[in-house]
């Protein structure tokens, strides 16, 4: 295995500006609707951000929209089936949208009792992110480089590289593997950080893990 | 400056403040507001006019001059803005014009970037004169449900604007143009919200002569029907039978306020004869007696019936204290229910979750810790600046929503 990449991984950060869009949702049926004609930086909002915003909790709320029917309409059945969809395992918002949309209508399907709605002031309000990318001074050649950096970098990059470039080509792979895979030709990178949850860390510990996977590999090539 | 900072909101948030500050080195930027000193606007502004100097920008920050006519229509228009009808006469909107037409002929307005804070400048978009400059209408006033015809009147100026800022979601308005949201943010190394060591917490305790022996359960508001200190005194002697703690309500001199001054002696008359209710009025200057009380107490109440944003819960957050607080106006984006806080809607809810985080410190310890964290990430004002120049970068990218550079 080659001991330095010819090219250096280049860590970069999200920083994300929130815009509201007037647009609010009082009852599912509104949510839905609002939902369904939402586009990517709305989803991005209410899912990713959401995340990212409270990374240092665990158990970590969910996403927006489960937190909103779960604790503003107090509809818990539908709250924890939202809940439940798992952000950081689509490759697409639109398809993360279409799973939120699908709940959504089969619960309004299945109910027969009127609609709950929340008082004025308490709806639920859509909102959009304006997603930045920018570089950063961190660059990574090796193993070593790489672990230094992570100790460094802040948490809305390892966010950026761990999770939200599943969302784009090579979809459903995050940065890190597919440098690792590309310039050492090393699956076994990519297996120990696909199986990684954002739901079991908070992005703190993810941290940490991250950098135990690598110290551990570099051990093991050490002992081949 | 900026270093002073590092230690605080962390060192990449000042990493990514000099990252986004370096697509920006040498632009002009004019803040435009009504005061220079008092209130939450002229403080920030103190601080971030020589942060933005420290990383390479140009600011500046002008005052709006005008009579007591102009601060007495404006007044209107605030009040307005905030939902009560006003009795405003033509006479009114023509000093509001002739004042700003008046600021317009001795102000210069060529820069790169102008933020408009708040009704009283925003006439001054008349006098733009090229779509090159970027001016932002910067709103800190709660507008969920503002008077029409004053909204009406300043949305004419409003929209002519590249963007407007927002404080919380639902002040969002069905207008054109884009609205951001930028919270308001707390200054972590103002007197107010310091470190300060156990030693000097203990000091201005024992000059207050407020003993520390139980658990204190403290609310720091004004005197003020909405803010609920009566509802707090209420559930509070709820839980007296099962709780050994003591109650601390601090609030100012209300001496020129007479509803103030009513429900203090409301307030006086219920705790009379009750040993573990201590009540305080502290001249409103008291910012670092404020600091040490939040810092000795074990629960932090803010039980408002009516807030704009209640930036006194960051603050409290902020010390890493347990808050318990009206789900109301921006308090709900600064506490998620039961992860960084607990939010309430009566004196019952109120009663149960003080005694709950008295007899639980460890869970209480824990909402404290995150809600410390939530505020570090979001109401600093490190953060305030950081949005600033995000607007400042997506508006010079043409409104894209995916910026990379």
């Amino acid at each position: 295995m080659k001991l330095k990449a010819s090219e250096p991984f280049k860590f970069r950060t999200r920083l994300t500006l929130v815009q509201a869009t007037g647009r609010k949702a009082g009852n599912i049926m509104e949510l839905l609707e609002g939902i369904r004609e939402s586009d990517d930086s709305i989803i991005y909002h209410h899912t990713h951000r959401f995340l990212k915003q409270f990374h240092f909790l665990v158990p970590e709320p969910a996403n927006d929209f489960a937190y909103w029917v779960n604790n503003i309409l107090q509809e818990e059945k539908l709250g924890e089936e939202l809940a439940s969809v798992e952000i950081v395992r689509f490759n697409s918002l639109e398809a993360i949208k279409r799973a939120f949309v699908e709940i959504l209508e089969r619960h309004l399907k299945q109910v027969s009792e009127p609609m709950r709605a929340v008082s004025s002031g308490k709806e639920f309000h859509f909102l959009r992110s304006i997603r930045f990318s920018i570089p950063t001074s961190h660059q990574a050649r090796d193993y070593a480089e790489f672990i230094e950096c992570l100790r460094n970098v802040s948490v809305s990059t390892l966010y950026l590289h761990v999770f939200e470039a599943r969302l784009r080509p090579p979809y459903g792979v995050d940065d890190f593997s597919n440098w690792f895979l590309k310039q050492f030709n090393d699956a076994e990178i990519q297996k120990a950080i696909s199986r990684l949850d954002p739901y079991s860390y908070t992005l703190e510990g993810l941290r940490r893990r991250i950098i135990r996977i690598l110290e551990q590999r570099i051990q093991e090539m050490k002992n081949a | 400056m900026l270093e002073e900072y590092r230690k605080i909101a962390g060192s990449n948030a000042i990493d990514e403040i000099q990252l986004i500050a370096d697509r920006l080195k040498g632009k002009t930027v004019l803040h435009v507001n009504s005061t220079a000193v008092g209130g939450g606007v002229a403080e920030i502004l103190n601080r971030m006019i020589p942060m933005m100097t420290e990383l390479g920008l140009k600011p500046k920050w002008e005052l709006i001059k005008g009579g007591d006519d102009f601060y007495a229509v404006t007044k209107k228009f605030h009040n307005a803005l905030h939902g009560h009808e006003q009795d405003l006469t033509p006479k009114d909107y023509q000093v509001y014009k002739d004042t700003l037409k008046m600021n317009m002929e001795g102000m210069s307005l060529d820069y790169d970037m102008l933020f408009i804070h708040d009704p009283q400048p925003a006439a001054l978009i008349e006098k733009r004169n090229s779509s090159k400059n970027k001016w932002i209408w910067r709103c800190h006033i709660d507008i969920s449900h503002p008077a029409e015809e004053v909204w009406d009147f300043l949305k004419q100026y409003v929209l002519k604007h590249d963007a407007m800022i927002i404080s919380a979601p639902n002040f969002s308005q069905k207008i054109p143009i884009p609205q951001m949201l930028v919270p308001p943010s707390i200054d972590p190394l103002s007197d107010k919200n310091k470190e300060l060591s156990d030693e000097e917490v203990k000091k201005i305790m024992a000059r207050l002569q407020i003993p520390t022996d139980k658990p204190l359960i403290t609310q720091v508001s004004r005197f003020d029907r909405l803010k609920d200190p009566v509802g707090v005194l209420e559930a509070f002697k709820k839980i007296q039978h099962y709780v050994t703690a003591r109650l601390l309500l601090v609030g100012g001199p209300a001496d020129d306020d007479p509803e103030g001054a009513a429900v203090l002696a409301e307030v006086r008359q219920m705790a009379d004869g009750n040993p573990d209710i201590i009540i305080l009025c502290l001249p409103p200057t008291s910012n670092i007696e404020i600091n040490a009380i939040q810092r000795a107490s074990s629960v932090i109440l803010q039980k408002s019936l009516k807030e704009g944003f209640g930036l006194t819960v960051s603050e409290a957050l902020w010390k890493g204290k347990p808050v318990i607080a009206g789900a109301v106006g921006g308090i709900p984006l600064q506490i998620t229910h039961k992860y960084s806080g607990i939010l309430v809607r009566s004196i019952d809810g109120t009663a149960y979750w003080m005694k709950r985080l008295v007899h639980e410190p460890e869970y209480a310890r824990r909402l404290g810790e995150n809600g410390r964290e939530h505020v570090r990430e979001n109401f600093l004002l490190t953060r305030h600046l950081r949005d600033y120049l995000l607007i400042c970068l997506y508006l010079e990218s043409g409104k894209e929503t995916f910026i990379r550079l």
